[in-house]
This record gives structure tokens, C-alpha cells and sequence, in this order.
């Protein structure tokens, strides 16, 4: 997908009124409760940086993002402005309502130390990655590896070619940049503001994000 | 929070278009062409397993490592899918982000492996006469058959076929990720949408699997959600033994991070 033909969705929300306003620091994970009818907003604070995502229903952890219904119903595999994000049950987790970037990815998945060996050779493996940052969020809500499924990448630019041919291709946000969800329901989610380094995800230099949330 | 230098920056940005070119230029060069459709049946003094799945069923059971499940689709049903966990913990399982990323395509063929979540290779696509795999958009959920087919259709999903067979091993819906679905021929297009090519899909087809571990399987024959709306009709499952795979086997040596890989998985497999 190019970028060309991207049209910004832009907010008029006031970060003064939001009732949570946090930055996460590079490499670091974050988890955090989004009620149902709630504004959450991700904003990559200096550019090109990956921000890898899941929500899990608060009322029943077995209910979490699906990247497979999510991509079926939009009939797109990219993530952009009007994107419901679905469940494994079927049901509307949040909508993307507004949108700078462009791009965001759910078909590429997270890092791992595992994953590190073999995409880019074994002197990879004890490098911090982000189904560690995921594995110790959902540890804080009674969950393990078995909860940790294929995320939302927001931000990283990871295009489908007819052949079948993907690659993590270099980012095209900038500082600034935002997407901006409406919660359907009361949300948990968790986010690994990734610390890959191997791949131009985040330009090869993780960097901070800020998340806010606004009561409506 | 040190920054990466910028030396750090181009030695690693210089890795990254290294790697990317390596795989882009060496595997459809090493990788073979599909299967001829009459090409390696299975010889009956070593087949332990042979079913008919009707249309619209499910499957599950234990493949041990370096047994071979082939899904033959004879009459051409517009999609079967796969799912598989580590028998030893089931924790481990197919990983279809891993499987795409780590190969640089989406697009799976003869040659090519399936990941877990742990980088290992679960199962490798030894034999394949079609080439026209999804590993994206996925099976069939309730929502999508009633799209499909209409709210009160009765028609079998993959996502309730796939909940039925974890629950026969004492799993739950927390074990199912995204599933594989083959005889699927789904690309994305020029403009970023996904296109399910009908005429891809061609009875007589097979694919045939190589299990690196021991493990669970469960299969949902059950038509692709972006499928035109038809009845599902029966594929032939098959698990036979086959000679043990040598350190040139296609799948272990077709690319680099197929070796690596492996390296992992025998690494586990021996400790």
C-alpha cells in the first residue's frame, strides 16, 4: 500500500481533558483499562516507531483482538482510518476514528528472542523483544504466553505484494503522528513500544510514545 | 534510555537490506516447482492413517515427527484449514505472523515450513501440487458464513470447528491463534484488498506435510470465508511414514532462516 494516496483523519481532542496521559518509554510495555465509549489515542511521539498492540475484552480475557477477523472484514490487511478491530468472537473491539499515518500492519506479529534467532541469525537471541514486554504485561492480569496472540502493529509500514513477497519496510510516520480509537466495549490493552533493532520498524532506534485517553 | 549510535544504525540497516536481498534472490530460485498431482502416493504398508473428512467436518489427532499428513482435495473444496500445537506443550503452535515474516512472503509452497511462536518448524510443505495457500485472512467464522451463506444457513465454521477440536484435548478457545487455510488462492492486490482467485482452486490438488515434532493437529474442512458461497466436499487425510529427512532436505536447507530454524528445532528436540 503506498502512502500517496493516504488521507489524514484528524482529532480536535484537547490533551488537557484527557483523564489518562502517560508516555512509555522506549523498549518498554504498558498495559492499561479503556472503557466501553472511551477515546484512546496512540501518539508516536518522534516517528518511525513501532507499536505493538492487543486488546482483551475486561470482562472475559478469552475474548482478545483478532487479526484474522479483523483483516476478513475489512477485506484489507492494513490498518487505517474506519478499521473495526475484531474479536475471536466476532464482536467490535474499537474503531480507528482518526488517523495521521497510515500503514499500521496486523499481519507481521511481534518479535520475540525466538523469532530474532531465525530471522536474523542466533547472535540476535538475548535482545530485548516484545512478546517479553508482552509476556510480562499479561502476567499483571492473570494471563501467559497462551493469551499472546498476532497484534496490531501501529506505525509499521509492512506491505503485501501481489507475489505473496512482505517485508518490514521503513516506517512513514513522524513525530506527532496519532491514530485514535472508540471503544466498543470495556478493553484491556496492552502495548510493547517495540525495542527491535534488526529491522527498520523504528528506524533502528526505539523511541517514546504517549497514550492518552479521553472519557468520550 | 541510550539511543542506538549511528554506527549501530547503518550496521544494522546494512544487515536487514543484506538479509532481505538473500531471501528475495536465493529461494524461488532454490525452491521447486509444485508437485505433479500423481506425483509421490503414499505406499499402503505405511500409511496409519486414512479418512475421509466430509464436508463441512473436523479432524484432530497426534502426527509424530517425521510422519507426513497429505490432504488430498479431489474434488476441489475452497479450502481446508490447519492448525497445530507442540504435543509435549501445547503452549508452543503454529504461528501464521512468524511463518509470513520470518520468509519474507506470504505466500507458501513446496520448500517452505510452518513456524511456532518459539522459532522452531512444526511442519514442513514437503510435496504440494497447488501452491495456492491463505495465510492471512484465515478460516471461516460464524459472522463470515452468515455473510456468505445467511444468518440461518447451518453452516460448519472453521473458528467453532477449531473450538470443538482443542476441547477434545482438554484445550480452549485461549489456544486458538490465526490458522492456516490451504486450497485457499488469496492475494493481495495492487490496491491493497484482498482477491480470492476461484479458479485457483482445482480439484485433484494435495499438499503434504512433514511433521518436524510431535504434535496435534486439527483440520476444518470448511470453504474459505472470501470462497464463493458452495457445499463443501470431502477431503482424503493420509498420515504415512517416510524416510527420515537428511541434513540436505529441501525444506531444511531451500533457505537461511529455514536452516536456522531447524537448528532450533533439532536443538530442542535433542536436550
Amino acid at each position: 500500500m503506498t502512502n500517496s494516496t493516504f488521507t489524514p483523519v484528524l482529532s480536535n481532542r484537547d490533551s488537557a481533558t484527557a483523564i489518562q496521559d502517560e508516555m512509555i518509554q522506549a523498549e518498554h510495555p504498558w498495559s492499561g483499562i479503556v472503557r466501553k465509549g472511551q477515546v484512546f489515542r496512540i501518539i508516536d511521539s518522534e516517528g518511525c516507531q513501532a507499536v505493538d498492540t492487543l486488546f482483551y475484552s475486561l470482562a472475559d480475557h478469552t475474548e482478545r483482538y483478532s487479526a484474522q477477523d479483523t483483516v476478513l472484514a475489512q477485506g484489507t490487511p492494513y490498518i487505517g482510518p474506519g478499521s473495526v478491530l475484531y474479536s475471536n468472537r466476532g464482536n467490535p473491539l474499537a474503531t480507528v476514528i482518526a488517523d495521521t499515518s497510515g500503514s499500521h500492519d496486523t499481519s507481521a506479529g511481534a518479535c520475540s528472542c525466538e523469532s530474532n534467532t531465525v530471522r536474523f541469525g542466533h547472535q540476535t537471541k538475548y535482545m530485548h523483544a516484545c512478546r517479553e514486554n508482552f509476556l510480562i504485561a499479561v502476567s499483571r492480569h492473570g494471563m501467559g504466553k497462551r493469551d499472546i496472540v498476532p497484534n496490531i502493529n501501529f506505525f509499521m509500514n509492512v506491505p503485501i505484494d501481489p507475489d505473496g513477497t512482505l517485508a518490514i519496510a521503513d516506517g512513514v510516520s513522524s513525530g506527532g503522528d496519532y491514530v485514535e480509537m472508540v471503544a466498543h466495549q470495556d478493553l484491556l490493552c496492552v502495548i510493547s513500544n517495540c525495542p527491535q533493532v534488526n529491522n527498520p520498524c523504528n528506524a533502528f532506534d526505539p523511541t517514546p510514545i504517549r497514550v492518552l485517553v479521553w472519557a468520550d | 534510555m541510550p539511543r542506538q549510535t549511528p554506527e549501530q544504525i547503518a550496521t544494522n540497516r546494512a544487515r536487514y537490506l543484506e538479509l532481505k536481498a538473500a531471501a528475495s534472490g536465493r529461494a524461488p530460485l532454490v525452491l521447486p516447482p509444485p508437485t505433479p498431482r500423481d506425483a509421490a502416493p503414499p505406499s499402503a504398508d505405511t500409511v496409519t492413517l486414512s479418512e475421509t473428512l466430509p464436508g463441512g467436518w473436523y479432524w484432530t489427532g497426534i502426527i509424530r515427527r517425521g510422519q507426513v499428513l497429505r490432504i488430498a482435495n479431489p474434488a476441489g473444496t475452497p479450502g481446508v484449514s490447519l492448525l497445530a500445537w507442540n504435543l509435549a506443550d501445547t503452549s508452543e503452535r503454529y504461528n501464521h505472523a512468524d511463518t509470513i515474516k520470518i520468509q519474507w512472503t506470504a505466500e507458501l509452497r513446496k520448500g517452505r515450513v510452518l513456524f511456532s511462536d518459539m522459532g522452531r518448524v512444526l511442519l514442513s510443505i514437503v510435496e504440494d501440487s497447488s501452491g495456492r495457500h491463505d495465510t492471512v485472512v484465515g478460516g471461516s467464522t460464524p459472522a463470515s458464513v452468515a455473510r456468505t451463506y445467511g444468518a440461518d444457513s447451518g453452516v460448519r465454521n472453521a473458528r467453532e470447528n477449531f473450538i470443538l477440536a482443542v476441547g477434545k484435548h482438554g484445550l480452549s478457545q485461549r489456544d486458538i491463534p490465526p490458522c492456516i487455510t490451504f486450497f485457499a488462492p488469496v492475494t493481495v492486490t495492487a490496491e491493497g484488498r484482498f482477491s480470492f482467485d476461484a479458479a485457483g482452486v482445482t480439484p485433484g490438488d494435495f499438499v503434504s506435510l512433514r511433521a518436524e515434532m510431535d504434535l496435534i493437529l486439527a483440520i476444518s474442512n470448511t470453504p474459505h470465508p472470501l470462497a464463493p458461497a458452495v457445499s463443501p466436499v470431502p477431503v482424503e487425510l493420509t498420515i504415512h511414514s517416510a524416510p527420515a529427512a537428511g541434513p540436505d532436505d529441501l525444506c531444511r536447507t531451500a533457505t537461511a532462516e529455514a536452516a536456522r530454524g531447524f537448528v532450533n528445532t533439532d536443538a530442542y528436540l535433542s536436550a
